[in-house]
């Protein structure tokens, strides 16, 4: 009797044994890739994962959703300081700037595609996109992916409501003006609205109008930089963005994405968003949109510039500051990196989410299967980035340290300006001397890496 | 009367408390010595390099204006969170400790919004106060009062200080309850006999002999408006408009994980421990004179 319980235990604890070794020699190496994309552009994005993982058995991308985008920042940063970082983290451009001077936290994609001899060629990325993500010495540090810029939504029915005509989105703020006053005469009680308020009305504004938001290139060159926010042009625009509000022409909806849905439950006829938010509008919208390039300001010198980009890249991580990753989870990395970058998926990923295509490639297969003439104002966002030619350094991007603090404080000091706590030259004099406080703040902690 | 447990040795009295120290160890003594450690220090968001600065961090969030007004914000905001959630509760009470039809249907009701978790408190109140959907927002605009919460600094404390207060005002009222039915059904008739009528009996003899609950509660409404509103300013306002609404406690939570500074939010979080110790201290040596128990 207690022979054969014995036998049986041994039994047991050999198939206990054995299951689990045959089972793991054929599982695939698991590669933790963390984003911040709310749905429906989180559900692409994670299917974009699922193709992945269908086309080979040796990698399995396992993406998770990590809240908004500076969640998955700190998220990504304190699992890296208890080594348990995810191999893939999407970081918002804002961010940019940290992760360059991350030192051994990330692993630059020029390294992994050196060590694994995976082919992406550098050159097949768009002008903005690649210079915003390469280091001084022009190598990329991160994989493009989901990159953006904003845009001008307007609702065509309250256009013709208003007697306005539906095709022509005006060109200047002088125009916006005048069209937010006819249709706030026509009865709409939003005429125009804005999400991401630092971004769109701050950072997008300098760059088409060729003035720096920060010294040395905008942080290009160096993390001894002073910011530039008390400038004429800024003055001039946050004045105009007061008065309109006391007006009722401009509604203030809260900071980051928190005005967004204004526009497409048809309660604000403008607004300025993200050109990925295209995906939302489409499904949501219940009447006839159009999108246009942000307005500028008529007479300004240099202006209209190209815009800059804003969503996200994709980097690669350490596991913790003592572990590296192996050279099998780098290929996994690269392979994963190869197949979202393929013409034909990159390709798909613009169209359906409104993202700009980061490759030429991608460009190239949605121009020549006729997107762009079915889908009228789809190609604004490259146009827009694209105007007037290379990039300026005053509209190159923005990369600075600390930069998610920054934004919070431009976004304050707006608000305060909103509320009438403070002149709009008084907010910006304001956010300028806190701003420069977190930029010698990083300056300092970040000397020796 | 008292009875009293001698152990033989050491060893049992000490694996008895083990369990109860280690707790303390694990979640309050290590935490806070770590914290004290990282005022001292300045660090950058990965942990690369670390420098010790000394008192720098303190010197620095003390003359930093936004520590000053977020000090000022928790202190009204307490205030108020603690005087309106006591004032109400005990008001409730009172009413429901009478003897009415169905007693336990309204104190039940009265309970319930204590199971609510602070963030989805929060998202209720959003969804009444919210200017464009929600019912009372959408009804203030209606008649005219502009309300608007995002911009609006006054109206944004207001409505954290209504959604923190509410989310208090069950737990008060039970002991505020209890309290009311501890109190002898005889030393009421005295005062009545007496010719006291409702309002002097609830002043001179009710209100006297609740005093040990009010103190009680005093304490932890205190220490509830510090340490725990910080769900509900998260979810419903996020410390804004231009920092209107920023507490000690989450301007802490704004430098520390979001801005990533991690010296200057360790430097705040002793500070606020200190100020919470004298707080509770001030009371206890203060406040407790008054009570009878």
């Amino acid at each position: 009797m207690r022979r054969r319980h014995l036998a049986a235990g041994a039994l047991a604890l050999a198939t206990l044994v054995s299951v689990p070794l045959a089972v793991r020699a054929q599982q695939p190496v698991e590669l933790q890739f963390w984003h911040g994309l709310n749905q429906p552009l989180g559900g692409m994005l994670e299917q974009l994962a699922t193709d992945f993982n269908a086309t080979q058995s040796t990698y399995k991308v396992v993406p998770s959703f990590r809240g908004s985008y500076a969640e998955t920042v700190v998220a990504a940063i304190a699992a890296f300081r208890s080594s348990t970082a995810p191999h893939i983290v999407q970081m918002f451009e804002v961010g940019t700037g940290t992760m360059m001077s991350a030192g051994r936290a990330v692993k630059p994609l020029h390294e992994i595609l050196a060590e694994t001899g995976v082919a992406i060629d550098p050159r097949d990325f768009i002008g903005p996109v690649a210079g915003y993500y390469a280091a001084a010495d022009g190598r990329m540090m991160a994989m493009p992916f989901n990159s953006s810029t904003a845009i001008a939504y307007y609702n065509k029915d309250m256009f013709q409501r208003a007697g306005l005509d539906p095709n022509a989105f005006p060109a200047t703020w002088q125009g916006v003006e005048d069209a937010a006053r006819k249709l706030k005469a026509a009865g709409i009680a939003c005429p125009m609205t804005t999400s991401w308020p630092s971004w769109i009305m701050v950072e997008q504004l300098l760059a088409i109008h060729d003035v720096p938001l920060a010294s040395r290139s905008n942080g290009f060159e160096g993390l001894n930089t002073e910011l530039n926010l008390a400038n004429p042009v800024l003055t001039r625009h946050l004045t105009n963005l007061v008065n309109w509000q006391k007006d009722g022409l401009f509604r203030y909806g809260g900071r980051d994405t928190a005005a967004e849905a204004l526009f497409p439950t048809g309660e604000c006829a403008i607004s300025f968003m993200s050109s990925g938010s295209r995906a939302r509008v489409t499904r949501e919208a219940r009447f006839n949109w159009g999108v246009a390039m942000l307005p500028y300001y008529q007479g300004a010198e240099g202006a209209p510039r190209n815009s800059i980009i804003g969503g996200a890249a994709l980097w690669t991580m350490n596991r913790g500051p003592n572990a590296q990753r192996s050279p099998q989870e780098l290929r996994g990395v690269a392979e994963f990196f190869r197949y979202i970058s393929s013409p034909a998926v990159m390709a798909k990923w613009h169209q359906d989410t409104g993202y700009v295509p980061v490759t030429r490639s991608a460009y190239e297969v949605t121009k020549a299967a006729g997107y762009y003439q079915q889908n009228a104002g789809a190609d604004v966002p490259i146009e827009q980035m694209l105007r007037g030619g290379d990039p300026t350094a005053n509209s190159r991007g923005i990369r600075l340290g600390g930069f998610i603090e920054i934004r919070n404080i431009i976004q304050e000091e707006m608000e305060r300006a909103f509320q009438g706590g403070a002149t709009p030259e008084a907010a910006l004099a304001n956010a300028n001397t806190r701003g420069n406080q977190v930029l010698r703040n990083f300056e300092r902690t970040n000397r020796n890496n | 009367m008292q009875k009293k447990v001698f152990f033989r040795g050491r060893l049992l009295p000490l694996v008895l408390l083990a369990p109860q120290l280690a707790v303390t160890v694990v979640f309050f003594f290590w935490p806070a010595g770590q914290a004290i450690l990282q005022s001292t220090m300045r660090e950058d968001a990965f942990g690369f390099s670390r420098e010790f600065v000394g008192l720098e961090n303190f010197r620095e969030v003390l003359e930093d204006p936004a520590w000053v007004n977020a000090a000022l914000n928790s202190f009204v905001f307490s205030a108020l969170v603690a005087g309106l959630a006591l004032g109400l509760a005990l008001f409730l009470a009172v009413q429901a400790d009478k003897s009415l039809r169905g007693a336990t249907v309204y104190r039940s009701l009265l309970i319930w919004p204590y199971a609510v978790a602070p963030a989805v408190a929060a998202v209720l109140w959003l969804f009444l106060f919210q200017p464009q959907v929600g019912l009372i927002g959408r009804g203030l605009n209606a008649i005219g009062i502009a309300w608007d919460y995002r911009l609006n600094g006054g109206q944004a404390m207001t409505l954290i200080v209504i959604a923190a207060a509410w989310k208090q005002l069950a737990y008060n009222f039970i002991f505020f309850l209890a309290g009311l039915q501890s109190i002898p059904a005889s030393v009421l008739e005295a005062a009545a006999i007496d010719g006291a009528r409702p309002t002097r009996r609830f002043w001179t003899v009710i209100f006297p002999l609740l005093s040990p609950t009010t103190f009680f509660l005093l304490v932890v409404n205190l220490t509830y408006a510090f340490f725990e509103t910080f769900g509900i300013i998260h979810a419903l306002t996020g410390g804004g408009p231009a920092k209107a609404t920023e507490t000690l406690i989450y301007k802490v939570y704004v430098d520390g994980v979001e801005n990533l500074n991690l010296g200057q939010s360790s430097a705040q979080s002793v500070i606020l421990m200190i100020i919470v110790i004298a707080l509770t201290a001030i009371q206890f040596r203060a406040v407790e004179k008054k009570v009878h128990y």
